[in-house]
């Protein structure tokens, strides 16, 4: 079947190439739902929707910026031959990559915290408190390393840890306006809390799993 | 802080802790059940449940936690009083990167097919709340050995449960452990007979990890005891 979709498959760099990976990272192969990360975060503030919608607000927004600026360092710094516009062809520091991508996420949290405490006050009360949490969010170092283990090209890592974000906050959002309704329900005692959360959330991660036979062409 | 060290009261000499007291051994035995990473603490469970198909994999992975989670804990430990405690979430991603890097080699240079399969959930280890949350909560406050021990006794609360979801993933959805049949073959359909066992797919996918999590968790909870609000 793999086979078949390579076989079919647009130029990846192509707008129909970039919608699909889009498609793909949103329902298909949704981060959280499919590969697991994430989920520290998304347990810990999927209590109350407009809390969740301010943490996948900043997730989409980290996401985006951070895996093309990885996407840069692995391809200009650490890759095998990557340095030889420095005259240095023979280096490979791909073993340093983890150090980099943890190093540039903490970074660029810090700074897109900055950045929007100086120029959006409105924002920065809406995401401020989040972004912390971020750094140590598997979801935002888990698509850098995607990255690098798929060979993406820039365009396709920008859209790739787009739709991420998105896959995430959509999985967050629906999970914390559940979590409002489950409230009034009458769950088992030792079943309350992560127990439900889990059982809810393999029943959505069942529903995303519907859309993993439709292909954008 | 310094008031303290120089007084004469703490310059005398201090009696000999025993290497393996009651403290100690709260440290190993509390994480396994009562305050289990997993099940009551909910940290740790971003790479709890993708690595969960096969036995196999899981086993490496639960080494490798078992590795960085008590190496990073001495680290800290030692290091605690040198690290300012502006920076110490650098200090201690650094150290646990390190680690992580170190753990990710060996496995590609020794099993590669394992480290194939485990991708990048080797190097996801670096955010496992886990191991960054022991650093902060018990390595920074105790000393090397007592931070060895609970280390110890965090990643193997960890590993248990990971290792029963792995069981039960690998025998329900393809009837074998370890690679080896378990099921026996005389129950599936040949298509002369059908005795009508067939393998759960379910358990191969995402949210059967995700059911099968919160299963284990109500049965954990409904044991010990313990309850949240919704």
């Amino acid at each position: 079947m793999i086979a078949l979709m390579l076989a079919q498959a647009p130029d990846p760099n192509s707008l129909a190439g970039l919608t699909g990976l889009a498609m793909k990272a949103i329902f298909v192969e949704n981060i959280l739902l499919a590969f697991f990360l994430g989920m520290c975060s998304y347990l810990a503030v999927s209590k109350r929707v407009d809390t969740a919608l301010g943490l996948g607000a900043a997730v989409i927004f980290v996401l985006t910026i951070t895996v093309p600026v990885n996407w840069v360092i692995y391809n200009f710094i650490l890759r095998e031959g990557a340095l030889s516009w420095l005259g240095m062809p023979d280096t490979d520091l791909t073993y340093l990559g983890l150090i980099f991508y943890i190093a540039v996420i903490a970074a660029m949290v810090q700074i897109v915290e900055m950045a929007i405490d100086k120029y959006s006050q409105t924002l920065y009360a809406a995401l401020g408190i989040f972004l912390p949490l971020i750094a140590v969010n598997c979801a935002i170092l888990g698509a850098s390393l995607f990255m690098q283990e798929r060979d993406y090209s820039l365009a396709q890592s920008t859209v790739f840890g787009f739709s991420s974000g998105i896959g995430w906050a959509l999985a967050i959002i629906s999970m914390a306006a559940i979590r409002q309704k489950l409230r009034t329900a009458n769950v088992p005692a030792s079943l309350r809390g992560l127990g439900i959360t889990f059982i809810v959330t393999g029943l959505i991660a069942m529903a995303f799993m519907t859309f993993s036979g439709i292909q954008i062409k | 802080m310094t008031a303290t060290v120089d007084s004469p009261a703490v310059a005398q000499p201090k009696p000999k802790k025993p290497l393996f007291g009651k403290k100690e051994k709260r440290a190993v035995l509390d994480p396994l059940w009562d305050h289990n990473p997993i099940a009551l603490q909910v940290l740790g469970i971003c790479s709890a449940l993708a690595v969960t198909v096969k036995l196999g994999p899981t086993l490496a992975m639960c080494a490798a936690v078992i590795f960085v989670l008590c190496a990073s804990n001495v680290v800290v430990s030692l290091l605690r009083r040198m690290i300012p405690s502006n920076i110490r979430i650098i200090v201690m991603l650094t150290v646990i990167s390190s680690l992580v890097t170190v753990v990710s080699l060996v496995l590609n240079a020794f099993m590669y097919d394992i480290s194939k399969q485990l991708s990048v959930f080797i190097a996801l280890i670096v955010t496992n709340c886990i191991v960054l949350g022991r650093a902060e909560a018990f390595a920074m406050a105790n000393g090397p050995w007592r931070s060895f021990l609970d280390g110890l006794g965090n990643a193997v609360g960890y590993a248990w449960i990971l290792i029963a979801v792995a069981i039960v993933r690998e025998v329900g959805g393809s009837g074998k452990l370890l690679d080896m049949q378990i099921i026996p073959a005389a129950w599936y359909s040949t298509g002369v007979q059908d005795p009508g066992y067939i393998n759960n797919g379910l358990m191969l996918l995402a949210p059967g990890a995700f059911l099968l999590l919160g299963i284990l968790v109500w049965v954990q909870r409904g044991i010990s005891g313990y309850t949240e609000e919704n």
